[in-house]
């Protein structure tokens, strides 16, 4: 299957099991039944052509790889271009890992307007799939935007009780980053006379401009992340989403701000990105402080989850930004980490929500004595997301800190001091929930995890701990495609010092 | 200067007006309800038209000693202007039936008008113009007042007719104050003058700029753009909805080409002068569009709000000023088209126990009560917001790239601001009909008719990502006629 168009299967895969729910007619019981069944099969062979990917990918390139490419637009540069490297392929996969597990762990909780909540997951793993795919500019913002639509439609329809709220704030916030980051990218292409990414990073782009273009692409990008102090839409969407939609959305959608900075801010706009480099670790740093401080207070484990999301991703811009080949690789390892972990967690609070169906913490207790495999697992994830050795947390943010002290050892201070903090509210999290005493009279006949939810959290447990003991697997073809970014970026950081200096 | 009167060039028009006339005689001598018969006879009759514009081919033709043009430029918008047209026709039947104001003069009347905007679009002189819109506009008035019956209608007709007939007014002394300074009526001639290639160059004086921005007003008014905007929710609201579907999109189109043929045109190298009053009534309608939209309660005064918003973006384009600009105005325009008409399908459609309803409430949980329905707005809705990847985003994607390649950098990023908030009222209907409870369900079957047209708008939406390159090339290849020099 050499010839085999691989990311576009990937990518329509989905599409094409969407469609086909869509056409499932008869009586709803049997509508139910059948979407269920088709949507976690088209995922789970998304999921096994996308491991086609990962085994084919050649590891010692830093060139993109499985390219496709098709015209589209007649008359412009635009076209349908395709291809990964080593640091979109790991996104691909984790988008496709997670698709399934979430459309697994909905078979419980979501029972109402089941067909259309499948083909609202199936269009949203399509749209996320193609965007890490594209390898045109504007390929990339159709899907990066087009992601808004299901997200909108899962939240509202199978949300919590300010859904419409939330559903809106979410699409509001995201769309207004992304209508700036739109005009930058036609800036850029009348500037550069092109729309591929690949040779957009290759072209160099006038000093002043780059600033303009930078602070358009940031302002899509850290709504997307979400940095601080565009991050308020996030707790919302979290605590209001259904469980698997909190879980696409910690897994997969907030990587796609990490990943936008990777690919356009950083390669493309290095100047700029240098100039602005005190900006983010300003607000990754208190993203990091404050944000944790918030999770400490919060009574719903939704919302201490989502705010500890915003302080993990604090970490994932100071790695990007702290361009060391260990501060990179650390953020793109935290960003698989932290997908796969804080799913998990929403997961997590899932299980205990479907059964008594409410977040507050203070509700539960004494989880232990009734629920001892969840208690195992909960703790797993919890000491994941702490960043215990052994876990993939740990790698990602050990490395995140290793890159950034060679270049500032005041930021690497206060996000390590972040990482007590994170100790401290997971734990303070877990110990109200799992032990002390059980005081709630309605807990004492819950039940523990039945075969479908442990056959949700398997995949994520055996992943964690292979992120954990054996990070090199996931490293290994990272390297060459970061590697080249550095180079690239050390080139255009020596001519910026050198005219800085020659502005002297 | 072509002194035989050539009719070749204009013959979809001539064979639209008399099988107007033909129509109307055989509406009269019929003795029974001939509304059924006139109406399929006259989309029949626009299909053949249709037929007959894409047979005139690519090249330039003149007639009537060049008032009359008949180009890759008018042959698209005309082409536009059938299809609207045929689809409103086909649309009203139903509705016209059900509220016993089924007369044969209806759908003769929308063929007046179609012919009428036939003319907008090819005329090469202002006289010819004139006498395109007039046609059209009067066919209009009647029929926004087509309900005598209704209070409402009637409102609506007077209305339109008396702010309509201030509009013309304005338009015909803008016109007569060019021609006093520039000597003129024709489009070349005039263009001619004020490129400098004429013995006595005309530089552009006080007067020539009054008389370009009476007749701006003029097609202002007719386009519904800010500040001559007042009358659109009055009359969509008012008229009856089949007619009001039928405003929103063929005499806009046709209107809008006129604009962009006026303004590259005669006025090509004035730019300079026109670019800021676009540009101002580009912004005013955006927002007005936007935030007034966000405040209403009936589905067709937010359709009249979310028209004036259109055409804000629309105007980008031809602010623009650049041949990407009208490229990005005609594929804008056809998906307008598309849009607009699969949601008034949806609207006409709102029917509970036989009687019409109107509020975006009555929507409310569509999704469970008819989810095909739903499906429909929800893809047009998202669409119209220019979400991608729908076909409402590519027309923004378009002009905006006009716009940012004529460095109005200030006008594109006001433009995107506003199509936020507009995106709010979209969502909003998405919203009642998604997330609300159901209150009643809308009556069944919605009719032949309206399932075609919400099936071909949706469908188009849909595929025109995968599929963009037809109506991207035929739009740029209508775009490079008014750039005769190459750009």
């Amino acid at each position: 299957m050499n010839d085999w168009p691989l990311l576009s299967l990937t990518t329509f895969l989905p599409l094409l099991g969407a469609l086909f729910i869509l056409t499932i007619r008869g009586e709803s019981e049997v509508v139910t039944r059948n979407a269920r069944s088709v949507a976690l099969l088209t995922s789970l062979a998304t999921f096994v052509v996308s491991l086609f990917i990962a085994v084919k990918f050649n590891g010692a390139s830093a060139d993109f790889q499985f390219k496709e490419s098709a015209t589209w637009f007649p008359g412009t540069t635009i076209t349908y271009a395709m291809g990964v490297d080593g640091i979109s392929m790991w996104f691909v996969l984790l988008s496709t890992f997670l698709t399934p597990i979430c459309i697994l762990s909905s078979f419980g909780s979501v029972t109402t307007r089941v067909k259309e909540y499948m083909v609202a997951f199936l269009i949203l793993e399509t749209l996320m799939v193609g965007m890490f795919c594209a390898l045109d500019m504007v390929l990339f913002y159709i899907f990066f935007e087009g992601v808004l639509l299901p997200m909108f439609i899962i939240i509202g329809v199978w949300g919590g009780k300010r859904r419409v709220y939330a559903a809106f704030k979410l699409f509001l916030y995201t769309l207004l980053g992304s209508v700036l980051m739109l005009l930058a990218m036609m800036a850029m292409y009348f500037e550069a006379h092109t729309t591929d990414i690949p040779s957009l990073m290759a072209h160099s782009f006038p000093v002043t401009m780059q600033l303009w273009l930078w602070l358009a692409f940031f302002a899509s990008f850290a709504v997307k992340v979400p940095m601080w102090p565009v991050h308020t839409w996030l707790p919302d969407a979290h605590v209001e989403a259904p469980t698997a939609g909190s879980v696409i959305l910690a897994g997969v959608l907030l990587k796609m701000g990490a990943y936008g900075f990777l690919r356009f801010s950083v390669p493309m706009l290095p100047d700029a990105s240098i100039t602005f480099t005190p900006l983010i670790y300003t607000l990754s740093i208190v993203a990091v402080v404050y944000t944790s401080l918030v999770a400490l207070v919060q009574e719903d484990m939704k919302k201490l989850i989502a705010y500890s999301s915003v302080a993990h991703m604090g970490y994932v811009t100071i790695g990007i930004f702290s361009m060391t080949t260990q501060g990179v690789e650390g953020a793109i390892f935290q960003m698989l980490s932290h997908g796969v972990v804080s799913g998990a967690l929403f997961l997590c609070v899932g299980v205990i929500y479907d059964r008594m169906h409410t977040r507050e913490i203070t509700r539960y207790g004494g989880l232990a004595t009734r629920m001892p495999i969840y208690a195992a697992v909960f703790m797993l994830f919890t000491m994941a997301s702490v960043g215990l050795p052994g876990t993939s947390g740990f790698v990602g943010e050990f490395l995140v800190l290793l890159g950034v002290f060679q270049v500032n050892s005041w930021v690497s201070f206060f996000a390590a001091s972040g990482l007590v903090l994170g100790a401290a509210y997971m734990l303070y999290l877990y110990r109200r929930v799992v032990f002390g005493r059980m005081v709630n009279e309605d807990l004492k006949t819950i039940l523990d995890m039945n075969m479908r939810e442990v056959m949700v959290f398997a995949p994520l447990i055996l992943i964690v701990i292979w992120m954990g003991v054996a990070p090199n697997t996931f490293l290994e073809p990272i390297h060459a495609s970061v590697a080249k970014m550095i180079d690239h970026y050390e080139l255009a950081r020596a001519a910026h010092d050198g005219l800085s200096v020659a502005a002297r | 200067m072509i002194k035989t009167l050539d009719l070749a060039p204009a013959l979809p028009e001539v064979f639209v007006a008399i099988a107007g006339l033909a129509l109307l005689m055989l509406g009269v001598f019929r003795k029974d309800n001939a509304t059924r018969t006139v109406s399929l006879l006259v989309i029949m009759v626009m299909a053949a038209a249709l037929m007959l514009v894409s047979s005139l081919g690519t090249e330039r033709h003149l007639a009537f000693g060049g008032l009359f043009v008949a180009d890759r430029f008018a042959g698209f918008a005309k082409g536009l202007i059938l299809l609207a047209s045929a689809f409103s026709v086909a649309m009203s039947l139903q509705f016209l039936e059900k509220e016993k104001i089924a007369r044969f003069e209806y759908p003769v009347l929308v063929l007046f008008a179609t012919l009428g905007m036939m003319m907008m679009v090819s005329a090469n002189d202002f006289l010819a113009l004139y006498l395109g819109l007039e046609l059209q506009s009067l066919s209009l008035y009647v029929l926004a007042a087509f309900n005598r019956d209704n209070l409402k209608s009637t409102e609506a007709g007077v209305k339109y007719f008396v702010l309509g007939a201030l509009a013309s007014g304005m338009l015909l002394y803008g016109i007569s104050l060019l021609y006093g300074f520039g000597g003129s009526t024709s489009f070349e001639t005039l263009a001619n003058l004020f490129a400098g290639g004429h013995d006595h160059p005309v530089k552009p004086n006080m007067g020539i700029i009054a008389g370009l921005v009476f007749v701006l007003a003029g097609l202002s008014f007719k386009i519904s753009a800010v500040p001559f905007h007042m009358w659109a929710p009055d009359v969509y609201e008012g008229a009856p909805t089949p007619v009001t579907s039928f405003f929103a999109v063929a005499p806009k189109i046709a209107a809008i080409c006129l604009l962009t043929r006026v303004m590259f045109g005669p006025f090509a190298d004035l730019v300079v002068q026109w670019r800021q009053v676009i540009e101002f009534i580009a912004i005013g309608s955006m927002f007005v569009g936007a935030f007034a939209a966000i405040v209403q309660t009936n589905i067709k005064r937010l359709m009249a709000y979310s028209s004036i918003g259109h055409v804000g973006f629309i105007l980008v384009g031809i602010a623009a000023g650049s041949d990407l600009g009208v490229q990005g105005v005609l594929i804008y325009l056809a998906i307008y088209l598309f849009m607009n008409l699969g949601t008034f399908a949806v609207i006409l459609s709102m029917r509970q126990k036989g009687r019409m309803v109107e509020g975006i409430e009555d929507l409310a949980g569509l999704a469970k009560s008819n989810p095909v329905m739903a499906l429909v707005m929800a893809t047009l809705m998202f669409s119209m917001a220019g979400i991608p990847p729908l076909a409402g985003f590519w027309g923004k994607f378009y002009v905006f790239m006009a716009a940012v390649q004529a460095e109005l950098y200030t006008l594109a990023i006001l433009g995107v601001l506003s199509s936020v908030v507009s995106a709010y009222y979209y969502l909003r209907v998405i919203k009642v009909m998604y997330f609300d409870e159901p209150t009643e369900a809308f009556d069944r079957p919605v009719g032949r008719s309206m399932a075609l047209v919400m099936a071909v708008s949706t469908l188009v939406v849909l595929v025109f990502t995968f599929v963009p390159a037809p109506l991207v090339s035929s739009a740029k290849a209508a775009a490079a006629v008014l750039f005769p020099a190459g750009g």
